[in-house]
């Protein structure tokens, strides 16, 4: 009981991932004051093992605001959180394995227009010509040129660097024991170590950020996943764009070393409530589809594969927004594989939740109310 | 659950001195064991076979004093051949699920092996500590120079520096002095005051001393520069041929340096410990080996029901006790399974094993790792050239990016994201961490093992295993 630390800040975080940590930044060049508790190392879950795609291209057009929202803060990532992580415009190239996929992805550029995502469909000889590298099973595809891809191991621990230079308490490895709420504050405890008590609470927690929202009395269908990663050994550089499939797949890029990141394919599988592999299947069904894709890589050497633990939501859309129970909590999890690019805007959003009450970006379909529907 | 020993087909993972004996307990019991082994010839590393192509030189010249046990080991595997199913040139790449994934030769395909009970024998490789120079064409690990020797029948050079410290810095110097090669110096970071301190407990295996003593002893004889104390500053090379040209060392408050066309240097053994990792044995600090090793009981039972680990692998303890250990392992697997075993036995493989530790203890203290070596490394030294990252690099991780544990170091600076996972750079790695952070090495982690264990082809990896491996 000797030596608890005991903190009063205006938001408590729980949650150092990429969304946890640029909400901390968001808040502290609001001048609010921010302790966050994250427990193991920030952006050392799925916020930093992820494939590191930034796109928008493919997104629910629900998403497109948020999404374009973080594409102006990737612009000036550098000045932001002085790194570049590996930031690249290079483009992201959704690949059509059939005509009806390129159907599919003409009617995702009608319905997006008013995003100016600059869409560009591309098939046939010019598919040829301009990606000599594509196997036989490209018919064609959609290039959004201003998405690309980012360094997730450097980015996401680079917010929260950030948002500690800026003043917000980061506390790592500090697990979140216990979380009340006394009517006007919520109270943390971390272990014998640390207690914190805030009037306002983000729960970024993740693929954990389930229990908390349960302590509320919000029960959300949260499901861990585990994508199957894996990378080869540095090539001859070939190819710019980080490559999608319409319909799902396989995702892959090249980065300037020259190493391919690849992955989905299947699930990987859990060892504990923490970790997670790719799974030996999910590697070999990766592996297929990867040499379809791209021949070149048939006679290339995977050196390591890895996976890691995000959290799934049934209708793939994150939770974000006001708790519908306690005034001051406020969600930001359950970005179902795809929060990487939008995480920095979703944290600006939470920093302006707890400081207006409102956000300037619309997030009405990502509300916790449509798990939880009030009874007619 | 028991089992009739007939039922019982239990997998070896490594045909050296541990998985060889251990192959032969379990035959010896009624089994027939898979064993897998990434070599072409069984053996292991310290008594490694060379093609039969090769092996017009003799078995007293490939293996010297230990010629003997060389033999027995070769002949006790040869008897087993028809009574095991016997995997060479195989590596076991990745473990889930009761089955390891298996790559047979670079290229031939690969296969997924079903285990209920596995012995993990898969040994050790070189500690590396990198000095300047280190990745010069020319500069070979201990091990790397021994395996050129014994596999190969060819030297790494014609004028050759050893250089480091440990048992097999000695040893390894006199197979090359034997075999004809003109071995310019041995340097030891060891002071002899560490030798002739740690000498009594070394007495406990006084044929292996002997040994020892000899080694040295026939090296001064015959003209070979033994220098101890000493602190490898460089490997010169000649940029523009790109090759070694000799070496630089501090002696006491002297710099000096030496002609060679070849290096080759290390700092005793560190386990291969990836599969033991993958298959979810759990780990500990071990002072000792200053590693952290996967635990294991007196027998070798790891903390994962089914799987056994003996050998270096689990801890470097040398060839001798790699044998009894393979014995013990399999015993203990035995028994695990109800069937009957010698306790007598069993009892005198641990006793052996037992008083084996003070042995260890001794090299250890004999041949410690140079304790200033991170201290020392400059900024421009390259430790991982998988990645060409340097240990000016590291330490710029820990000031500006506060990382202070292993994984995250990688995560940051890249070290050990390369084709060799860290198995070389990781304890030069964990050695600068630990020294920049101010931390004690055992806190600052281990690197988490990741399938592949080596690289694997793509088009290999695009086999799913057989039939449905469970959930």
């Amino acid at each position: 009981m000797t030596g608890r630390k005991t903190l009063h800040t205006d938001v408590a975080i729980v949650g150092g991932g990429i969304v946890g940590a640029s909400a901390a930044l968001a808040l502290r060049q609001m001048g609010i004051g921010v302790v966050l508790l994250e427990r193991d190392l920030c952006g050392s879950r799925s916020s930093g093992v992820n494939y590191g795609g930034v796109r928008r291209q493919g997104r629910p057009l629900s998403q497109l605001p948020l999404a374009q929202r973080a594409h102006r803060i990737w612009e000036r990532l550098r000045e932001t959180i002085g790194t570049d992580g590996e930031y690249l415009r290079s483009g992201h190239f959704k690949i059509a394995r059939s005509e009806a996929d390129m159907a599919s992805l003409e009617r995702y550029r009608a319905q997006s227009r008013d995003f100016d995502l600059g869409l560009e469909l591309i098939s046939d000889a010019r598919l040829r010509e301009r990606c000599p590298w594509l196997g036989a099973r490209a018919v064609g595809g959609s290039l959004c040129a201003e998405d690309g891809q980012a360094n997730p191991r450097l980015v996401s621990p680079a917010f929260a660097l950030a948002a500690q230079r800026a003043g917000a308490l980061i506390f790592e490895r500090h697990k979140v024991d216990e979380v009340a709420h006394d009517g006007r504050a919520f109270m943390l405890r971390s272990g014998n170590a640390l207690e914190v008590h805030a009037p306002a609470l983000l729960n970024c927690a993740g693929a954990w950020a389930g229990p908390i929202a349960t302590e509320f009395g919000e029960e959300v269908p949260l499901q861990s996943g585990h994508p199957a990663m894996a990378v080869t050994e540095p090539l001859p550089f070939f190819m710019n764009w980080s490559l999608g499939v319409e319909g799902g797949g396989i995702y892959c890029r090249q980065v300037a070393r020259g190493n391919l990141v690849l992955g989905g394919g299947g699930k990987g599988v859990a060892l504990d409530a923490d970790r997670a592999r790719s799974d030996r299947d999910a590697i070999a069904s990766l592996s297929a589809q990867a040499i379809e894709l791209l021949p070149t890589l048939r006679h290339a050497h995977f050196i390591r594969t890895w996976s890691g633990t995000e959290g799934y939501l049934p209708d793939r859309q994150p939770v974000l927004g006001p708790s519908r129970t306690t005034p001051g909590l406020f969600h930001g999890f359950g970005f179902s594989g795809a929060g990487f690019q939008i995480g920095p805007a979703a944290g600006e959003v939470l920093a302006e939740l707890v400081r207006d009450g409102r956000s300037s970006t619309p997030i009405e379909s990502f509300s916790i109310e449509r798990f939880t529907p009030t009874p007619p | 659950m028991t089992a009739a020993a007939g039922e019982i087909r239990p997998v070896i993972v490594g045909a050296g001195p541990a998985g060889v004996r251990a192959a032969q307990a379990l035959v010896a019991h009624g089994l027939q064991p898979v064993v897998i082994d990434e070599a072409s010839r069984a053996g292991g590393q310290i008594y490694r076979r060379p093609p039969a192509s090769l092996s017009q030189r003799s078995t007293q010249t490939l293996y010297g004093l230990e010629a003997r046990r060389a033999v027995a080991l070769h002949i006790a595997f040869d008897a087993l051949r028809e009574r095991i199913d016997y995997r060479p040139d195989s590596l076991v790449w990745s473990a889930q699920g009761g089955r390891l994934d298996v790559l047979h030769g670079p290229t031939r395909g690969t296969d997924s092996v079903p285990y209920g009970q596995l012995i993990v024998a898969t040994g050790a490789t070189d500690r590396v500590l990198p000095v300047p120079g280190w990745t010069l064409p020319g500069v070979y690990t201990l091990g790397g120079a021994q395996v050129a020797l014994k596999f190969q029948g060819c030297a790494i050079g014609r004028r050759v520096v050893f250089m480091g410290t440990g048992p097999l810095l000695y040893l390894v110097a006199y197979q090359y002095a034997k075999a004809g090669v003109d071995v310019a110096a041995v340097l030891d970071t060891a002071r002899l005051a560490n030798q002739i301190a740690a000498a009594p407990a070394m007495l406990a295996q006084p044929a292996v001393f002997a040994k020892g003593v000899y080694y040295v002893g026939w090296l001064r004889a015959h003209g070979v520069a033994l220098h101890s104390g000493v602190r490898p500053l460089r490997v010169l090379g000649d940029e523009a041929q790109g090759r070694v040209t000799g070496v630089a060392w501090q002696d006491g408050n002297e710099e000096r340096t030496l002609a060679c066309d070849a290096v080759g240097f290390g700092y005793a053994l560190r386990s291969e410990t990836q599969l033991a990792d993958l298959l979810g044995c759990r780990f500990e600090f071990a002072p000792l080996h200053r590693a952290h090793l996967p635990v294991r009981d007196a027998a070798g039972r790891s903390s994962v029901k089914g799987v056994y680990l003996a050998g270096d692998g689990a801890g470097i303890m040398g060839a001798d006790a790699a044998e009894w250990a393979g014995e013990r392992a399999a015993l203990a697997l035995l028994a695990d399974q109800g069937v009957a075993v010698d306790t007598a036995r069993t009892a005198a493989l641990e006793r052996r094993l037992h008083k084996l530790g003070g042995f260890r203890e001794g090299l250890e203290r004999a041949f410690p790792l140079p304790p200033d070596w991170a201290a020392h490394a400059p900024d421009e030294l390259v430790v991982c050239r998988c990645e060409n990252v340097t240990a000016g690099t590291l330490r710029q991780t820990v000031s500006v990016n506060g990382a202070d544990e292993m994984n995250r170091l990688k995560a940051l600076s890249r070290v050990g994201m390369g084709r060799c996972q860290g198995r070389m750079c990781g304890v030069a790695a964990a050695e600068i961490l630990a020294h920049a952070t101010g931390l004690p090495l055992q806190q600052v982690g281990r690197l988490r093992g990741q399938a592949p264990i080596k690289p694997i082809p793509i088009h290999l990896a695009a086999t799913p295993s057989l039939e449905g491996a469970g959930e």
